[in-house]
């Protein structure tokens, strides 16, 4: 897993006789599959473009602050999880199925998929690679405290933890809590407090201070 | 199966490290993963139920060591084989070496968008009432079926209660296997920490997970 990882600000720079046993595995297998007449490769770069420039974490964190200033909205996405958050316009592949939890004072919620890599990509995108990993999958709901720790988040002891193994079909968003001090916020405002790991659950909303 | 994709509780895989600022992407390869598995998913040859089982069959070995769109990769190519698509030469070769079978549909470009935003819901109606409803106390099955299943290891025959009834759907542990959608109610189940994981445990701990209805029974 980790050849491909490579340190911030550098580049890989490929080479046509030094391939790493995946580039050529799937270099193969594209190959093959155009040939044959069986995929497009524009329809890959479509694929690719769609999850880099149209469809992330800014999804959620509009469906998140939206629920904080409108308690219609939120009363509604807990009640239909999945026709609220397309009223936003946030719809498809592995989110057909939505559920808003709500953490509140004395619960925090954190969701996973231990058998795999289930994860509302309408709302959030592509899941990060320790979401897919693992350490996490398998810590996650038996030592979730331990879990938020390695993201830097220490919760109240009487706190308690409710973790979501997404085994079905359901995808799960968290809505973390409205961070004090953000009364006045303006909805774009507080969607930037939002961030990916908050709807998760391996983190909390950016505190006031982030935006303002 | 208890395979090794079913990983809830266990130990010695080492810390999370989340990666500041993480790329969508971590090489070109990954890209390309990515969009030929949603592409050859647009066959229809194959149920999402038919992928998972062919990632988490997987040698176990290679299953904890390779990434995930590795994953996607190995079982992609499985399923390409099994389906009659591509021939294992044809993969050893790089290239076209002979007919196939033709898939339903190809994806293309001006497809994309529209086969994104519909996605593939997976909610079927069923004839019969919910057997459990909210509040239930309910206990999983114990079973060890080597074919595919959505109930982990460390929820069976565990007693919990019905937090919500989420709708009817497609059978997994049939779909996975071509013996039909079968769809069944499915019940969020949650268990107290100590009832799955014993004495020392966090006290403060619930885990639910998402039951299909003959995973369940009642206490």
């Amino acid at each position: 897993m980790s050849e491909h990882h490579h340190g911030h600000g550098h580049h890989h720079h490929h080479h046509d006789n030094h391939f790493t046993d995946m580039e050529a595995r799937v270099k193969a297998l594209e190959t093959v599959l155009t040939e044959k007449g069986l995929i497009d490769p524009a329809a890959i770069d479509a694929i690719v473009e769609t999850y880099e420039m149209k469809i992330g974490p800014r999804n959620g964190a509009r469906v998140v602050a939206k629920a904080w200033v409108d308690a219609d909205f939120a009363e509604w996405l807990k009640r239909d999880a999945t026709a609220a958050i397309a009223s936003l316009g946030f719809t498809g592949r592995q989110g057909e199925h939505m559920r808003a939890v709500f953490n509140t004072a004395d619960t925090h919620n954190l969701v996973v998929c231990t058998l795999c890599s289930c994860y509302p990509w309408s709302v959030l995108g592509l899941p990060p690679v320790w979401y897919k990993a693992p350490p996490y999958r398998s810590r996650a709901v038996i030592d979730p405290r331990g879990v938020l720790s390695e993201f830097g988040v220490t919760l109240p002891e009487a706190t308690r933890i409710r973790v979501w193994d997404s085994t079905a079909e359901l995808r799960y968003l968290v809505v973390p809590e409205r961070p004090a001090g953000t009364e006045g916020f303006s909805e774009e405002e507080l969607a930037g407090l939002v961030t990916r790991d908050s709807m998760i659950g391996t983190g909390l909303a950016l505190s006031a201070e982030a935006v303002r | 199966m208890n395979g090794p994709h079913d990983l809830g509780g266990a130990h010695g895989l080492g810390p999370v490290a989340p990666e500041k600022d993480e790329p969508y992407f971590h090489a070109e390869w990954e890209k390309r993963a990515l969009g030929i598995t949603l592409s050859c998913g647009a066959f229809g040859a194959w149920t999402i139920d038919e992928s998972r089982h062919a990632r988490e069959s997987l040698p176990p070995a290679t299953y904890l060591s390779a990434s995930y769109y590795e994953i996607w990769t190995r079982a992609l190519e499985t399923l390409l084989k099994r389906h009659g698509f591509v021939s294992q030469a044809e993969l050893d070769a790089g290239h076209r070496l002979e007919q196939g079978a033709t898939p339903k549909r190809v994806l293309k470009a001006d497809m994309v968008a529209g086969v994104l935003a519909k996605g593939g819901p997976c909610d079927r109606p069923v004839e019969t009432a919910p057997r459990f409803t909210v509040g239930d106390r309910v206990r999983t099955k114990n079973f060890n079926p080597e074919t595919h299943t959505r109930l982990p290891r460390y929820a069976r025959a565990k007693l919990g209660r019905v937090e919500a009834v989420q709708g009817s759907f497609v059978f997994p542990d049939d779909n996975a296997h071509g013996r039909g959608e079968n769809p069944q109610w499915v019940y969020t189940v949650v268990f107290d920490g100590p009832e799955i994981w014993g004495e020392g445990v966090d006290p403060t701990l619930t885990v639910s997970i998402d039951a299909w209805e003959s995973y369940l029974e009642h206490v």
